[in-house]
């Protein structure tokens, strides 16, 4: 059934800081397995969109259904919705008094409130998954970013969410740790995770993205196929954004 | 009958003999002054400090925010009420108001458990609450987005952090502790520099008597220091970190990942 498949849906969601609107009435939906490339001009609310969708920043107004459930009617205590849906942020923001076993452990443990052993399994999956296993007794400043960042995705992965939101994970990285950040996840899209990611990287969201949206100025001008938003866009802003973009790089 | 000492080192050693336990006395008190009024400083330093960084956002509610409001005041208050003024006066207000206006007799050595205790929190209020601050907001976001709530989030992440980070401090108020406690002598506490001024009084002695405090300070004060530096050492945690061979196929857990995403989407 079509109502089963969606995870998100996105409705009429408006966000002012101060007197400025930044989000103007934005509506899309995501489905599972769906892989959402969020592209645009920097300043144009792309993260805060994405950080109101796990409430790290309260809507002004609209509302955000989850498995066809408000959000905010449904879980008077956000801590059981954000555990479902993952995050991992463009500076990694990893714990740096804990070990990368730990930082893998402490979600689990504290807000599942799993025994440690099991806890410990599902950190070591999903730090083998990244990578990372060898690492599991050093700390966040003893490793690269590209690490880091690999870390923080086992992180959120290991509560097993049914969403991941990314927003710009490989932006702080040298350009040599790009594509390790990349492969991982080109992999949990391949493995089927729902993800929406705001990126930069236009060659992953071509291979990867079922659905590209592209907002400008705080509304979605355009959401579409990679194929038509790379190679036939039908808003002028888009095709300007991407040769300006291409220009650059 | 002995003969009366002459030289310095003389009158050091005999006043040593004589009253060396008097000395031993005071300095204990001392030390114990310092260090439980720099515990409980720090207790209350942190719960200050902790309820003045708790956020309040728009989802707060509104009588919420007037009760904090309320008790930031307070707190507030508390802090600038004594670092704004000097210990040995808080010592006679406490000591002899709490006498006067609420009729509670309190012994001096009570008092001078509090006033150390309360003035100690004033300062460790800020110093907590900067400690808390200094650590990056991002880590607190991320523990949000795991579900963490306030109370988890400063527990596991922010405290820890910020504990370490103010270790320096915390050695520096007890270190002054252990120097400043000597003002509690105007409420007659016999802490050391108390003990110290009654022992000059016999022979009028004072410059051997007080060079003799003088060391006993010094020795206690360098001790601290040096603990607290081995301490904090030890707080660094190793510097670098050992390589694991992580075989899945050895692990109870050893399964491959991947399927296992892909069923939890499938069904
Ligand atoms: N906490 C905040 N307070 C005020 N303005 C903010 C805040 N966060 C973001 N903004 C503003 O909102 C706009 C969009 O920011 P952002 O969502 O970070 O853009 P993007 O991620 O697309 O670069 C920017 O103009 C930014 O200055
Ligand atoms: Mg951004």
């Amino acid at each position: 059934m079509e109502q089963d498949k969606r995870i998100l849906q996105i409705t009429n969601l408006r966000k002012n800081f101060g007197d400025r609107e930044i989000l103007k009435g934005i509506d899309f939906s995501v489905d599972k397995g769906d892989v959402v490339c969020i592209i645009g001009p920097s300043g144009s609310g792309k993260s805060t969109l994405i950080r109101c969708i796990n409430f790290l920043e309260t809507p002004t107004s609209g509302d955000i259904y989850f498995k066809g459930e408000n959000v905010l009617a449904k879980y008077n205590d956000l801590s059981l919705y954000r555990t479902k849906v993952g995050m991992v942020f463009q500076q990694f923001n990893l714990f740096s008094n804990m070990s990368v076993l730990e930082n893998c452990m402490v979600g689990q443990t504290r807000v599942l409130r799993k025994d440690k052993e099991s806890a410990r399994q599902t950190a070591m999956k999903y730090l083998y998954y990244v990578g990372m296993a060898d690492y599991i007794n050093a700390k966040p400043h003893q490793l690269s970013g590209g690490q880091k960042q690999r870390v923080a995705i086992a992180r959120a992965m290991a509560l097993e969410p049914e969403v991941l939101l990314l927003d710009e994970p490989t932006s702080a990285l040298d350009s040599e740790m790009v594509g390790e950040v990349l492969s991982v996840m080109r992999e949990l899209a391949e493995a089927g995770l729902t993800m929406i990611v705001v990126t930069h990287e236009m060659a992953f969201a071509r291979e990867a993205a079922s659905k590209v949206i592209f907002i400008d100025q705080g509304v979605i001008a355009e959401e579409a196929t990679p194929e038509v938003i790379f190679k036939n866009p039908a808003n002028p802003r888009t095709r300007e954004f991407l040769s300006r973009f291409n220009q650059n790089n | 009958m002995t003969t009366m000492p002459t030289t310095f080192f003389e009158w050091v050693f005999f006043l040593l003999q004589q009253y060396g336990g008097i000395f031993v006395k005071g300095a204990v008190v001392t030390l114990l002054l310092a260090l439980v009024g720099t515990f409980i400083g720090c207790l209350i330093g942190f719960v200050v400090g902790l309820i003045q960084t708790i956020p309040v956002g728009p989802n707060t509610g509104a009588g919420k925010r007037v009760f904090y409001k309320i008790v930031r005041w307070l707190l507030d208050a508390y802090v600038e009420l004594f670092r704004g003024t000097p210990m040995i006066v808080q010592a006679m207000v406490v000591y002899y108001g709490s006498m006067s206006v609420f009729d509670i007799d309190m012994s001096a050595m009570f008092a001078g458990f509090l006033v150390v205790s309360i003035n100690t929190g004033a300062y460790m209020a800020e110093t907590v609450r900067g400690g808390i601050n200094s650590i990056d907001p991002g880590q607190t976001e991320a523990a949000t987005a795991i579900g963490m709530n306030h109370y988890k989030t400063m527990r596991c992440v922010i405290l820890p952090q910020a504990l370490r980070n103010i270790m320096p401090q915390i050695g520096n108020n007890l270190i002054i502790n252990i120097k400043d406690t000597s003002v509690l002598n105007v409420i007659s506490v016999t802490e050391l520099y108390f003990s110290s001024k009654s022992a000059a009084g016999v022979y009028y002695k004072y410059f051997e008597v007080f060079f003799i405090t003088c060391v006993i300070y010094f020795v206690m004060t360098f001790t601290v220091s040096r603990i607290l530096r081995w301490i904090e050492g030890r707080m660094e945690g190793p510097r670098d970190y050992q390589l694991v061979t992580y075989d899945p196929m050895h692990d109870p857990c050893g399964h491959f990942p991947l399927p296992t995403i892909k069923k939890e989407q499938e069904k």
